[in-house]
């Protein structure tokens, strides 16, 4: 398979009158052309500024690039200029972001707003440019997209607009797209919809996908391989099975246990994981998790853990898999296997 | 669209009738006698009155005005014998309407310009010089900055005719002294509008597409600035239209000021009654004209019925 996206050694900080925050903390991964990965973890673990960084879209000040390299197709985004990076959005890669209501442009049609980067990029005419953006409604399951297309996105209803969002993301068929929690603010039903669509699209047009979420149901949907993140860091990976049967990371036990399944035991209250993540101001030294996992030893505390290989592309970063450590069985019948 | 304008035009007809009624009985209640300053004997005032209706019930003068009004007819001058109200509007009028409007216009295009100069240059000389200018402008009233004008430019440099109204020189002092509070406003206004913006997901959107930073203010960023800057110009085109009398006693343009002034000074009744209206109903219709105008700008709003 051939590598699209290597990302090396990414840390990225925030300068805030506070202090540092340091939102992503040595984060490695590749991507492969055509594969669909998700990074799932809780709230303000740095998802959106992992994905950020690789379209060079964090606000810079107060965000900063620290240290690390993220290689595009043979290129470091990092090192690009503004003006090079701007060939690359939208054509190369582009984001697909999480609220659908805010994330157009209320005064202009939709249709102009795909037709947009098809003329920048493609350098078409307006005539030709309006023609392929009917084209992608339609392809991203707009009906009477003519008439769609000279819409404005408060005539769409949210699945709508977020249908449109793809279309915009996909019209000049990057090789990857983004997408930063794109079903989070659509009723249940739309989110499965979306989800339809983005599997279908990536089928069509090979187009790698990250998608980033805090729901593990989600993921079970998508992704073929998951990247499980915690306090800017990558705690877990590994494929899709790997991670839903033979989960290795308590913190990974704790979020599949906060996954709601249909066949639960409704009397089973769904379990969250206690306590909160560490300040990114100052992280601790060990294991960011080890304060709120019940397995906690002393090393935890005092050593960052190095990634234990599990299987072949399955490794975890857990001081439980270190051969001294004790054997620990994985909370079961807890709802930690997902059918 | 058109329920939308419909709407708008019942709302400021409705406004037009209650100003009028409104002005009709506050004017009555200004304290004096308008024929106090005529030297004529009780009886020919008597005549007066009646000639004037002044001897009906107010009500039924309120319905002969109103009837008149839908005629278009604001009635006689009780000071400028045999001219009536309308001929004078008719007369002045387009002198404070000229400076009126240039001065709408000049504040428009200077405000929203200086808006989006300071908001691209955020804290930066660019920035800080506008937004001094600004503060400037709205703390200086127009009957300082006028004579200061008319002291630097026309006295002291000679570049331009210090007073009255016969040319585009004569014009540029005027509108400038007039506009200069409502360009602070609209710059303000604009600036804060600009910053709102940037931050908004859809300039994220603009920007994950590829587009340039200058491609992404001119398609995307100033058109939803601009909105909440429209919705302030009925306002301002009023405080405008209102603000030309000082600025025509300072540069001595015959506009509608001087009868205005004279007006309440005399108690003409239906001069200050027929005039207000007129400012009334002609700072409702410009209103109205501003609404359909945001309503064409924001489709948001255009929705109402097609
Ligand atoms: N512009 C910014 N300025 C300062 N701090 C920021 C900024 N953007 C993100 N952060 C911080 O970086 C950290 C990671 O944020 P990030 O948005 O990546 O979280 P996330 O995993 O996407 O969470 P969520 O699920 O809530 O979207 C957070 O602590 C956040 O406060
Ligand atoms: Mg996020």
């Amino acid at each position: 398979m051939e590598k699209l996206l290597e990302v090396k050694d990414l840390e990225v900080s925030f300068k805030t009158y506070a202090g540092e925050i340091k939102a992503v903390r040595g984060v490695s991964f590749d991507i492969n052309k055509g594969e669909i990965v998700a990074i799932v973890g809780e709230s303000g673990c740095g998802k959106s500024v992992t994905a950020q960084s690789i379209m060079r879209l964090i606000p810079m000040p107060p965000g900063i690039i620290k240290k690390g390299s993220i290689i595009f197709e043979g290129r470091d985004i990092t090192k690009l200029s503004e003006r090079e990076m701007e060939h690359i959005r939208g054509s190369e890669m582009s984001m697909v972001f999480q609220d659908p209501m805010t994330s157009l442009n209320p005064t202009m049609k939709v249709g102009a707003q795909i037709a947009e980067s098809l003329i920048k990029h493609q350098k078409m005419h307006s005539k030709e440019a309006w023609k392929k953006a009917i084209e992608m409604l339609k392809m991203v399951g707009i009906p009477n997209a003519e008439k769609r297309a000279n819409q404005y996105p408060h005539e769409f209803s949210g699945g709508m607009r977020q249908r449109a969002m793809i279309a915009i993301a996909l019209a000049c068929n990057p090789k990857l797209l983004i997408a930063d929690e794109p079903t989070t603010a659509l009723d249940v039903t739309i989110q499965a919809q979306i989800l339809d669509l983005m599997r279908d699209l990536q089928k069509k047009l090979n187009t790698a996908i990250i998608i980033i979420t805090h729901n593990l149901g989600v993921v079970a949907n998508l992704a073929e391989r998951v990247l499980v993140m915690y306090a800017g860091k990558i705690i877990e990976r590994g494929n899709l099975d790997d991670i839903f049967y033979n989960p290795r990371h308590p913190y990974t036990w704790g979020l599949l246990m906060s996954v709601p399944t249909p066949d639960l035991d409704k009397s089973k209250k769904l379990a969250s994981i206690e306590g909160t993540p560490p300040d990114l101001f100052a992280p601790p030294v060990g294991c960011p998790f080890a304060p709120r996992c019940e397995y906690a030893m002393k090393i935890c505390y005092e050593k960052y853990p190095e990634e234990f290989t599990v299987s072949d592309g399955h490794s975890v970063a857990c001081w439980l898999m270190h051969p001294l450590a004790p054997k620990v069985k994985p909370p079961v019948g807890k709802g930690v296997t997902l059918s | 669209m058109a329920r939308y304008i419909l709407n708008r035009l019942v709302i400021s007809l409705i406004t037009a009738w209650v100003l009028v009624t409104i002005v009709f009985f506050l004017v009555r209640l200004l304290p004096g006698d308008p024929f106090l300053s005529e030297k004529v004997t009780p009886e020919i005032k008597q005549n007066m009155i009646k000639y004037y209706g002044f001897d009906k019930p107010l009500h039924i003068q309120y319905i002969r005005y109103i009837s008149n009004l839908l005629k278009g007819d604001l009635g006689y001058s009780l000071r400028y014998k045999n001219r009536t109200v309308n001929e004078v509007i008719k007369q002045a009028f387009p002198y404070s309407a000229d400076l009126g409007i240039r001065a709408v216009i000049f504040a428009t295009i200077v405000g929203i310009t200086l808006g989006i100069i300071a908001a691209l240059n955020r804290n930066k000389p660019l920035d800080y010089l506008s937004m001094f200018i600004a503060i400037v402008g709205i703390s200086v009233p127009g009957f300082v900055i006028g004579p200061l004008l008319q002291y630097i430019f026309a006295i002291k440099l000679k570049l331009l005719p210090v007073a009255q109204w016969k040319g585009f020189a004569y014009t540029i002092m005027p509108t400038f002294a007039l506009s200069l509070g409502s360009i602070a406003l609209i710059a303000r206004l604009m600036r804060a509008s600009m910053l709102d913006v940037v931050n908004q997901d859809y300039i994220k959107t603009a920007k994950s597409k590829g587009l340039s930073p200058t491609q992404i203010v001119w398609k995307h960023q100033i058109r939803n600035a601009i909105l909440p800057v429209i919705t302030v110009l009925g306002p301002v085109t009023a405080t405008l239209l209102t603000g030309t009398f000082v600025i025509e006693q300072i540069f001595a343009i015959p506009g509608l000021g001087k009868f205005y002034i004279l007006g309440i000074q005399n108690l003409d009744y239906s001069m200050v009654l027929g005039m207000t209206v007129f400012y009334g109903l002609f700072l409702i219709a410009a209103n109205f004209i501003v609404d359909i105008i945001y309503g064409i700008i924001d489709p948001r709003i255009r929705i109402g019925g097609k």
